[in-house]
């Protein structure tokens, strides 16, 4: 039983977007399977939700003209894991997704939802950061697209305006073409469980394979967001492969990264696990990639 | 015969179709909720609470605070036997609601609502104010003399301390020529986290009060929840239906008391409690967590000269099983290892911690941690292989107890031994595990350990049992031990169909303990159910078969020594002529006009006697160095419990233990914050239960040496699998990576800082 004042059921986004400016204290519900959770713990208890999980629209994984990858808000991460467009262009974020909870969540829970929610534990969100991912927000002013990382503004606060959803999230052409990944979860059991860390790193090489033209890095509870560490992108770039490079890359991202002591983990073991993750993260990546180290 | 058969389990099928029926299943929709308010603070006083926004939510029908109970009746919650010696009555520190705060989590009010909402709402709108006192929450601290104290008569919060001295262990250290080693090891406070939370109703009918609960005591929650409310014993009924696991937590009296109050409260209306996960891990019991201080004074050829045991075991808030459970490990030391020269003190003490109770292994899995790491930090200090150092020291065949009497008839430590090393190859990996290098290193480990079966004689142990004989032949059999999800039923059925020579089929457990119905028993606890219902029901059988036989001589003119009842069927033994059919003769008895009996046997079987159980562990893993990880790659628990009543069941018993031990060993722990005491995890996310993503291919294996005391053959598998499991795998780790880690479990957090003082990382 929830204690939940009302549901609105959304019939089209901008019904959605109508909603949400007529019940301005309500909460937006796709799968539920974090909003539910909070309700029955009494955090959102009493709460009024509009609910979108009957948009279709949403739903789905699709190139468009430009041959950027368009992912529906709605869908879900098994959806995602086993869609051949992630499977043949970016395989990487249907690996990671794969990595959340246990089965029943990845069929009802919505990369959307969980890129809203701004917790940096998220397992999309890493993946979508070293992706330089666009966040599509819908809303009674019409579309507007912002990267991923200006998305997120702190813990738990995205940028969502009064009466706005997250209808997509797209991977420009750019961004994939060329580029192999590699996302490592880091928790304390092998199913059913958030992040310690988590690292998604990937490359493009040079045609010969010897060199590494771009990388890039991201890093999930190495922060209050999610983050990319840049320093470390920049220094392998342009650099030749070999394994001294990589314990480098993995030097480096300590630089960049804060995360904190918590009683989950410590500070000291998350930064050093998070080093080893670079170091293996980028070295599978070259790997897949078709370098050789 | 059926006994030694893996014959399907009798509640198989309406298990897993979902039609049988648990207590949230029994309960009337029409139930009112109850709630409880848990305090807020760690250790202090209820000063005021303020009702008056509670009692405005609609659907609210009362509110009751620690300042309603009117006459405190303190009680005791251990699901122990009574004892009319109240010298060894357990301790009764409990009320059903309190003022007086001992941990994070404590029952200070209730609401009674008309729906869960509504209870829920209500009880976050009571405004409490309290009187904080400091939080103590590590057992050594809560010794100390300006730690604070929690109950008024326990100085230096100390439940208790006893100690054994064998031999002079201060002279026996002065031999020439002895390597001293020492350590100290420290296990975490766990849950039981069994799949159906704790959930009862209570209601009135006339006089009398009935509790339904998920119980394995219903026979002991009756005693309690009557010296609780203060009613006569047979004015309170208890009834236990199928319930979804317990494994100790649910052999205490958690909320029957709670309830029943609530429900005189309401006029005997139906009042239903059903307990959260979050509250099941905050406010119901735990696992002691225990530091252990184990010194080991070693002769040149390997053995031991003199030995020291120290136990300080972290009680939290309230005594519930107390004691016994640090008494327990203690009575271990001296005999799994024995020599001549020991010293053991074992120390129960008082924390602002959730209340530690019983959970599977009571104390020997915290033991077997200890002690079987430091057998192998002295074995390696001595450069002797680990189990050729065991094998010179362990229990030796023909030990026998002076206290229990138990004995140690067969070779059963090594042939157990000698099983699980074929299964793992343990030799070969022994050797190519050695002198690793590198970030991943591969690691084998063993663990022994043994375990009583049942309570004598500490305590009272009882079976009652009753067989009606119906109209076709079949009978029912009820007893007060209780199937908890282990299999009890089924095992029931298979030693009933032998003893009275009918068809497994034909025998029904009744599984639904009711106090009022359900003969005597003390229920699920200690791994005792097999062993002592065992006797209960041959006891019983052989009754009913007397009297089946003396009815059928009436029937057949045959004497009844002459008589023998098989597969169902009355037969002549001189020639094995079926005479009729065990159906025929029942009808008959029944309708007979010259001479009706139904047909029926019960009686006590009081037990006083005792046996060990024995086995190991070995694992065998992989440590990820750079990456403070372990994966479990093999794993294998050997059990001689003696005769097997049902081999897939008790397989099944022993998966469920590994798994458990896994956890112990792995992953889990429950966390409180050190300024206020609260619990940081408390649920199934934050707190680490392993997953089947965690576990390899569990093997279990038995050793089969008949049990003599036993009326069955059989003896204690319930608790002993979880026992030896973390220690193999921290001992499979110390071989991989030559770091001995002494704190469970072995998180990566825990093996990051070990790495790290050892330069590994």
């Amino acid at each position: 039983m929830y204690d939940m004042k009302a549901l609105y059921e959304a019939k089209s986004v901008s019904h959605a977007c109508e909603l949400l400016i007529e019940h301005p204290q309500s909460q937006v519900i796709a799968g539920g399977s974090d909003v539910l959770v909070q309700m029955r713990e009494g955090k959102r208890a009493g709460k009024e939700l509009v609910s979108i999980y009957m948009l279709d629209e949403l739903r789905g994984v699709t190139l468009d003209e430009d041959q950027n990858i368009r992912i529906g808000s709605l869908t879900s991460f098994s959806h995602i894991t086993h869609d051949d467009i992630i499977q043949k262009y970016i395989p990487v974020l249907g690996e990671a997704v794969d990595m959340v909870g246990g089965p029943q969540i990845r069929n009802i829970g919505t990369i959307g939802g969980n890129t809203c929610n701004g917790v940096t534990s998220a397992d999309s969100a890493s993946t979508l950061f070293a992706w330089d991912a666009v966040v599509e927000l819908t809303g009674p002013e019409g579309v507007r697209r912002i990267p991923i990382s200006e998305f997120y503004i702190k813990a738990g606060k995205v940028d969502l305006r009064p009466g706005e959803i997250q209808t997509a999230i797209l991977i420009p052409e750019k961004a994939y073409k060329g580029y192999f990944g590699h996302y490592t979860k880091y928790a304390m059991r092998n199913a059913m469980d958030i992040a310690t860390l988590g690292c998604s790193v990937n490359v493009k090489l040079s045609t010969d394979k010897q060199t590494i033209e771009d990388a890039r890095i991201a890093y999930g509870v190495a922060g209050p967001i999610p983050m990319r560490t840049k320093t470390a992108e920049a220094f392998v770039k342009g650099k030749k492969i070999s394994k001294e490079l990589m314990k480098e890359f993995g030097e480096k991202v300590l630089e960049d990264v804060t995360p904190r002591d918590s009683w989950r983990a410590s500070k000291a073991f998350r930064c050093h696990i998070g080093e080893v993750m670079a170091e293996r993260g980028l070295e599978k990546a070259v790997k897949r990639a078709g370098g050789e180290i | 015969m059926v006994v030694g058969k893996s014959v399907q389990r009798v509640d198989a099928v309406d298990k897993v179709t979902g039609r049988a029926k648990y207590t949230d299943d029994l309960c009337d929709k029409q139930a009112l909720i109850a709630k409880i308010c848990h305090s807020t603070i760690g250790n202090g006083k209820v000063l005021s609470i303020d009702t008056a926004e509670a009692e405005k939510v609609p659907g609210v029908v009362k509110i009751v605070t620690c300042f309603d109970i009117g006459e405190k009746h303190y009680f005791p919650t251990a699901g122990h036997p009574w004892s009319t010696d109240p010298n060894h009555q357990d301790v009764a520190d409990r009320l059903v609601l309190t003022d007086r705060v001992r941990f994070y989590g404590d029952d200070i009010a209730a609401v009674i609502a008309e729906d869960e909402v509504a209870a829920a709402q209500a009880v976050r709108a009571l405004k409490v104010t309290y009187e904080e006192y400091p939080v103590v929450l590590d057992p050594i601290e809560a010794m100390k003399d300006d730690a604070p104290r929690l109950h008024e008569e326990y100085p230096n919060n100390i439940l208790n301390h006893t100690s054994s001295r064998f031999g002079n262990y201060e002279e026996a250290i002065k031999e020439e020529g002895l390597t001293k080693v020492e350590g100290w090891y420290d296990t975490p406070t766990v849950q039981h986290c069994h799949i159906e939370n704790f959930i009862c109703y209570a209601y009135q009918e006339g006089e009398r009060l009935t509790v339904v609960a998920s119980t394995q005591i219903p026979h002991i929650v009756r005693r309690i929840v009557g010296q609780a409310v203060g009613m006569d014993w047979g004015k309170i009924r208890i009834v236990k239906p199928y319930i979804g696991g317990g494994f100790g937590n649910k052999q205490d009296a958690l909320y029957e008391p709670l309830c029943a109050f609530l429900c005189k409260q309401v006029g005997g209306r139906l009042v239903k409690l059903d307990i959260s996960r979050e509250e099941t891990f905050m406010s119901n019991r735990v696992r002691h967590a225990m530091k252990f201080h184990l010194v080991s004074y070693v002769r040149k050829d390997g053995t031991f000269a003199a030995r020291k045991f120290e136990a300080y075991s972290n009680q939290g808030g309230y005594a519930s099983h107390g004691h016994s459970i640090a008494a327990k490990a203690m009575g271990a030391f001296p005999q799994l290892y024995p020599c001549e020269n020991v010293e053991c003190d074992a120390y129960t003490v008082f924390t602002n911690r959730t209340v530690a109770g019983a959970m599977r292994g009571y104390g020997m899995p915290q033991f077997a941690f200890a002690v079987e790491s430091h057998t192998d930090d002295v074995a390696k200090v001595m450069g002797i292989e680990p189990i050729a150092f065991r094998k010179q020291n362990l229990m030796p065949v023909g030990y026998v107890d002076p206290f229990s009497k138990n004995e140690l008839y067969t070779d059963s430590f090594n042939q157990c031994m000698e099983k699980g090393m074929k299964y793992i190859d343990y030799e070969r990996k022994l050797k190519e595990y050695q002198n690793q290098t590198g970030d991943v290193r591969k690691g084998i480990g063993m663990s022994v350990f043994w375990y009583n079966t049942a309570v004598w004689p500490i305590s009272l142990e009882t079976s009652s049992c009753r067989m009606v004989l119906n109209q076709d032949g079949s009978v029912q059999i009820q007893l007060g031990e209780t199937e908890i999800g282990q299999g009890a039923d089924t095992a029931y059925a298979q030693m009933t169909a032998d003893v009275l020579g009918i068809p497994f089929e034909n025998v029904h457990t009744i599984s639904t303990q009711d106090t009022d119905i359900t003969p005597f028993g003390t229920g699920a606890y200690a791994s005792r159910q097999t062993y002592v219902a065992g006797f209960a029901i041959k006891q019983t059988g052989l009754l009913m078969k007397a009297r089946i036989l003396k009815y059928a001589h009436e029937l057949t003119r045959m004497p009844e020594y002459n008589l023998d009842i098989v597969d169902g069927n009355i037969v002549r033994t001189t020639d094995g002529r079926e005479l009729m059919t065990l159906g025929e003769l029942a009808k008959e008895a029944l309708y007979s006009l010259e001479h009706c009996e139904h047909i029926t046997s019960e009686s006590t079987a009081q037990i006083k006697s005792n046996a060990y159980s024995f086995g190991c562990c070995f694992a065998e893993v992989e440590v990820d160095v750079p990456m403070c990880k372990i994966q479990l790659v093999d794993i294998v628990n050997v059990h001689d419990c003696g005769k097997l009543i049902n081999p897939s069941l008790a397989e099944a018993q022993v998966h469920g233990g590994m798994s458990m031990g896994i956890g112990y060993g792995m992953s889990e722990t429950l966390l409180y914050d050190e300024k206020t005491g609260k619990p940081l995890n408390n649920n199934l996310l934050d707190y680490k239960l392993s997953t089947f993503m965690d576990h390899p291919h569990l093997e279990a294996e038995f050793v089969e040496n008949e049990e003599p005391t036993s009326a069955f053959g059989t003896k204690s598998l319930g608790e002993p699998p979880a026992c030896p499991v973390a220690s193999a795998i921290r001992n499979a780790v110390l071989q991989a990576t030559g770091v001995a880690v002494n704190q469970a479990p072995l998180r990566p957090q825990v093996l990051f800082e070990r790495f790290k003082e050892e330069g590994l990382i």
